[in-house]
């Protein structure tokens, strides 16, 4: 399934109106990210049918699950969708197999997909979400993040079209959210099923999301590739001095004896602390606009490791009257720089200039 | 032998009456509670005023009016005739309505309440899970709504035995036909057959007690199971 999911909704609602026309890759998790009260949980709600909305269009590549000019809605059972929510949401009469079977059982019974091995999906979801131990537990034996785990592996074993997740993790620990990323980037990258992941943290997206959908009251403010939102000026995220690019490599050597990792990339690379990824193991690395420094010549003598060429991309006013943000191209790769704009004046930067990038500091996210 | 045959009589009848109206109302009650706790329809507000009616109203009241619906002139009585049922009035299928009815509060509020606790979410979650309404309905609300329905069938089978005013009403208190044991006691005591009466009076003492014990004891429970 490549063709794309279309999403167009429109409700209003006390606090706003929700007003949004999207066209979501059919891979991968897209994060749909904003403030509370922005309409994300709303918006995911709407598409699995759960909420109504005045007009919209919810269509799966080539399924239409809803669409109000033809009169077309499916009742939210009748939709092949996983959904996992915000809190924990399993049946508390059940334990967790029979809570994972309730799903399976009916899924397996809507005609269009009489050829799953559900024994298979079965077995899959457990070993992916790892609770196997678990199975006969009931829900209230369970700790918060074992709870949504089962959620999840619930979701995903009824073979969904497409994946809503609210927050998951927002009414955990952080200790028990640090236990979930794995689990969460493991069925990213496994799994071929489309996510919707609602969420109003910036380490989730960092970390999890391909694709980006930011909303601000009920409207879409910026969407696209996550690395491509993250450099975008007047950036919409409203990052303030975590403004920043994201950017996505692989490690390219190991340098065991100053224990260092080096970061490959479009555009150059970087080295990193080591922290045992091996050669190869996809990552993704964010650069801060505030520890990027420019210089018009190769810079020597300083010790500043890790140095990129690129050209300026553009130069646009920041928050403060001294300051400015400087996007330059590094490859196929952005990068944010917060500049002085005196050290604008005196270097001479211009829109097109090539220039070295010094970067102070790097952060691996995922 | 303490009791009569007389009382034994109305003690079987009187059971056979409460565990039927219980029955009766577990299948009644049900669907309107689910259906009180959900809807939205202006019609909710009178008819649970319609449903509550019977906890204020006099039995008596309630009694007067069953019995003339059921009578021969009314319109009941009329329906029941035509099928060639008969009149309901003076039968125990009469004392059964008016049973049903006068217990019905007490067996929709504590399922409705149920209902109400559980909130959209499970039935949200279900949707989710591909359950249609009604298997949702069947798997998930009836299971996590069952102590509130002990609780129903509890209050209804209890406050049954304990009626009196209704089943004078209805059925006249005929022996082995429409007499219970309210009504015997009633009778003993009008006949000033206090050791009778006394027998009687002191078991349903006991009973109503020991259903309120068990009553709090199965809320106590569930209390600890919540947590």
């Amino acid at each position: 399934m490549t063709q794309p999911i279309h999403l167009q909704v429109r409700l209003s609602r006390v606090e706003f109106l929700l007003d949004v026309k999207l066209q979501l890759p059919a891979q991968g998790i897209t994060a749909i990210f904003g403030p509370s009260g922005s309409g994300k949980t709303t918006l995911l709600r709407a598409t699995a049918g759960l909420e109504k909305m005045e007009r919209g269009l919810v269509q799966i590549g080539s399924s239409i699950w809803q669409d109000t000019q033809q009169g077309v809605n499916l009742p939210t059972w009748q939709r092949p969708l996983g959904y996992v929510f915000q809190e924990s949401s399993l049946l508390p009469h059940l334990d967790v197999q029979q809570n994972l079977d309730f799903g399976l059982k009916r899924a397996l019974k809507s005609s269009d997909r009489a050829l799953f091995d559900a024994t298979q999906s079965m077995q899959t979801s457990i070993e992916l979400l790892g609770i196997e131990t678990l199975l006969k537990r009931m829900p209230d034996q369970l700790s918060g993040g074992e709870r949504q785990r089962v959620a999840i592996a619930r979701a995903i074993a009824m073979q969904p079209k497409l994946l809503l997740m609210d927050e998951p993790l927002a009414s955990l620990d952080e200790a028990r959210r640090q236990e979930i990323f794995p689990w969460l980037i493991r069925l990213r990258d496994e799994l071929k099923m489309p996510m919707l992941y609602v969420t109003h943290s910036l380490e989730e997206v960092t970390r999890l999301a391909d694709h980006l959908v930011v909303l601000d009251k009920g409207k879409t403010s910026a969407q696209g590739p996550v690395v491509d939102v993250f450099t975008q000026v007047g950036n919409p995220l409203r990052l303030g001095d975590d403004a920043g690019a994201l950017i996505a490599g692989h490690i390219g050597a190991i340098d065991s004896q100053w224990h260092l990792s080096r970061v490959d990339f479009d555009g150059g690379c970087v080295w990193i602390r080591d922290t045992g990824f091996p050669v190869g193991k996809a990552v993704r690395i964010r650069i801060l606009a505030r520890d990027v420094s420019l210089a018009t010549s190769e810079p020597q003598n300083t010790s500043i490791q890790n140095h990129l060429h690129g050209s300026i991309q553009s130069i646009t006013p920041d928050a403060h009257p001294s300051q400015v943000m400087v996007v330059l191209k590094c490859g196929a790769q952005e990068v944010l720089a917060r500049v002085t704009k005196r050290a604008v004046d005196e270097l001479g930067l211009q829109v097109g200039m090539p220039l070295w990038v010094q970067v102070k500091s790097v952060a691996l996210v995922a | 032998m303490i009791l009569s045959h007389d009382s034994w009589q109305a003690i079987q009848l009187t059971l056979a009456l409460a565990g039927l109206t219980t029955l009766v109302l577990l299948v009644l009650a049900t669907p309107l509670a689910w259906w009180l706790s959900q809807t939205r329809s202006a019609w909710r507000s009178p008819i649970q005023a319609l449903v509550s009616l019977p906890l204020v109203l006099p039995p008596s009241v309630l009694g007067f009016y069953l019995l003339i619906v059921m009578g021969p002139q009314g319109p009941l009585g009329q329906i029941t005739q035509a099928l060639g049922w008969g009149v309901f009035s003076f039968t125990f299928t009469g004392l059964l309505i008016g049973s049903v009815l006068y217990s019905l509060p007490f067996s929709v509020q504590p399922l409705q309440h149920a209902f109400e606790a559980m909130g959209s979410r499970p039935m949200e979650v279900a949707a989710t899970l591909r359950a249609s309404p009604l298997d949702a309905f069947v798997h998930v609300a009836l299971p996590l709504a069952r102590p509130g329905m002990l609780t129903a069938a509890i209050l209804s089978f209890a406050h049954t035995v304990g009626e009196f005013g209704v089943v004078l009403m209805i059925g006249g208190n005929i022996p082995g036909k429409t007499r219970v044991v309210s009504t015997e006691i009633y009778g003993h005591v009008e006949a000033m057959e206090y050791a009778q009466a006394h027998v009687l009076a002191g078991g349903m003492l006991l009973f109503s007690f020991g259903v309120l014990v068990a009553l709090a004891l199965l809320n106590r429970r569930q209390g600890q199971i919540l947590k």
